[in-house]
């Protein structure tokens, strides 16, 4: 058996919505090279729908297919459903991840919290 | 192109030793300790077998124990120079920060058991001092362990120096030669080695086999109880078409040993050219002392897992010391002990050559590798960083 399933492998070698968002109003990092994933998550959002969503990341084949699978379920959604985006519905999405790499969906979830924090942060008037 | 750039794993079993292995599974069957022929046939076999692997390592063959492989004769050699040291009241090891679990773990079990172990620095090139063995050997020493050759970075240890010193001091010396045995000369008298371990898939031979050197008058303590094979230090009927296979495959490796030593030598220093072109890369480990088959780099701003999957996809087998490839949050203990910091140590990448590599396989995983490299880092918010000089680069 494979390491990864089909899903993870097609979203690993053929990453949605990679790279950075120049005017991005909401942005996040999380992780750290100690532990040897870091993803970065660039949102633009215009009233109250991620209009747009792009992301870097250095880790794993998890970690990489996390963040491209997690920026397809928030991609034109509304902030709300963003924000309640958990890690299990980005390992769910994806047909499951090993457990041991559970935490790389962990960190897909965190991202995009760190990207709204920065968003309410910026603009206060936002958070109803 | 499909290129298998793992050899330090394990290799592809040889011709010889596979038609070996066939010989004993069909026709020498019997068991080693019966009488009637096919026994007895299957035991002078082994005999025979005990002798060539004896003979490649200048030994006597009643000093060669047949094992399991590498672990099992790496916790042997270690749980009886235990054992005798504990006999004198000396329970204190030397050994590297940068052994194999199997030594490792097995360290750590002795340190359960009230033994003191001293984990020597291997510097940034990955060697051992030999003048730093000396200055930790007590009083109380009893054994000193450290590897021939490490499997990550392939560094070759100044085994024969370490040797002698231990026999100035009279302290027994182990050596894990896993990695070694069937690509460079090991002489086990010249080289002062008092134990050995072996494992027959680092050279071509089948896996779950190997074997220890145990110096005359060594005794050695049993891992496993039972009947009376291998001198009765070794229970269990002996693996016979796998020894013989592995026997038959070091007779190959050994009298061929001296060219494909130089032919893989070239190749290994034509991928390490190649991969230098590679910009914030480094080697892991000293350039000259290494294994003929050893290239091991890292790359800033990458991590090593995803690095595999893509050369996966180019047919390239390889591997990494990164955390995300064993399961673990922490990168290779090799890496780290030579000095490598945990951001760096993720993208790290070992290929390990086998004696049919050509210049143009060679060629390809350079360019592979560059590829793979340049593309991970397009997307990497390290590497973003690093080149916008929020961090400085390390490499
Ligand atoms: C240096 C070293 N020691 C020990 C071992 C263990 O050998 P085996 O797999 O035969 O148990 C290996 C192989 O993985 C090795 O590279
Ligand atoms: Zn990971």
């Amino acid at each position: 058996m494979a390491l990864y399933s089909d899903k993870v492998m097609d979203h690993f070698l053929h990453p949605r919505n990679v790279g950075v968002i120049e005017d991005a109003n909401a942005v996040g990092e999380v992780g750290n090279a100690k532990c040897g994933d870091i993803m970065k998550m660039y949102l633009k959002i215009e009233d109250g729908i991620v209009e747009d969503v792009k992301f870097e990341t250095f880790g794993c084949g998890s970690a990489i297919a996390s963040s491209s699978m997690a920026t397809e379920l928030i991609k034109g959604k509304p902030v709300e459903d963003a924000m309640k985006l958990t890690n299990k519905a980005v390992a769910e999405a994806l047909d499951g991840l090993p457990d041991y790499k559970m935490h790389c969906s962990v960190l897909a979830e965190e991202a995009i919290q760190s990207a709204l924090e920065d968003y309410y942060k910026n603009d206060p008037a936002a958070k109803k | 192109m499909k290129i298998y750039a793992d050899n330090a794993a394990t290799t592809k079993m040889s011709r010889t030793a596979i038609d070996t292995m066939v010989k004993y599974m069909e026709e020498t069957y019997g068991n080693p300790s019966s009488l009637y022929m096919i026994g007895q046939e299957a035991k002078e076999a082994l005999e025979e077998a005990r002798g060539t692997v004896a003979k490649v390592i200048n030994a006597e063959p009643r000093e060669i124990i047949f094992t399991s492989g590498g672990s099992e004769a790496d916790n042997q050699a270690i749980v009886s120079a235990a054992a005798i040291g504990a006999k004198k009241g000396k329970k204190h090891i030397i050994s590297s920060a940068f052994e194999h679990h199997a030594a490792l773990h097995t360290l750590a079990k002795m340190e359960k058991e009230g033994f003191e172990v001293t984990l020597l620095d291997v510097h940034e090139d990955g060697l051992v001092r030999p003048e730093e063995v000396e200055a930790a050997i007590r009083d109380d020493t009893c054994l000193v362990t450290i590897m021939a050759a490490n499997n990550e970075i392939g560094t070759i240890q100044p085994i024969r120096e370490i040797g002698r010193i231990c026999r100035e001091h009279g302290v027994i010396f182990h050596t894990d030669a896993v990695q070694a045995i069937g690509h460079i000369k090991i002489d086990v008298k010249e080289d002062n080695i008092d134990m050995l371990s072996a494992s027959a898939h680092k050279f071509h031979g089948p896996k779950g086999t190997g074997f220890l050197y145990v110096k005359k008058g060594i005794t050695l303590t049993n891992i496993i109880e039972g009947g009376a094979q291998e001198r009765g230090k070794r229970a269990g009927t002996e693996n016979v078409p796998g020894i013989m296979a592995m026997a038959a495959a070091l007779k190959e490796a050994a009298e061929n040993m001296d060219s494909a030593a130089s032919h893989v030598r070239g190749m290994r220093d034509r991928l390490i050219a190649g991969l230098k072109e590679i910009p914030h890369s480094a080697i892991n480990g000293d350039e000259e002392k290494r294994l003929p088959s050893n290239v091991n780099f890292c790359f800033e701003g990458i991590e090593g897992e995803s690095l595999l999957l893509l050369l996966d996809q180019k047919g390239i087998s390889a591997s990494s010391g990164s955390a995300c490839t064993s399961g673990s949050l922490d990168p290779s203990h090799v890496l780290l002990a030579i000095g490598r910091v945990h951001d760096v140590a993720h993208g790290s990448l070992r290929l390990s050559l086998g004696e049919d590599t050509t210049e143009e396989e060679v060629d390809y995983l350079v360019k592979s590798v560059a590829e793979v490299v340049k593309y991970l880092r397009s997307f990497s918010p390290v590497w973003r960083d690093l080149e916008a000089g929020k961090t400085p680069h390390i490499l």
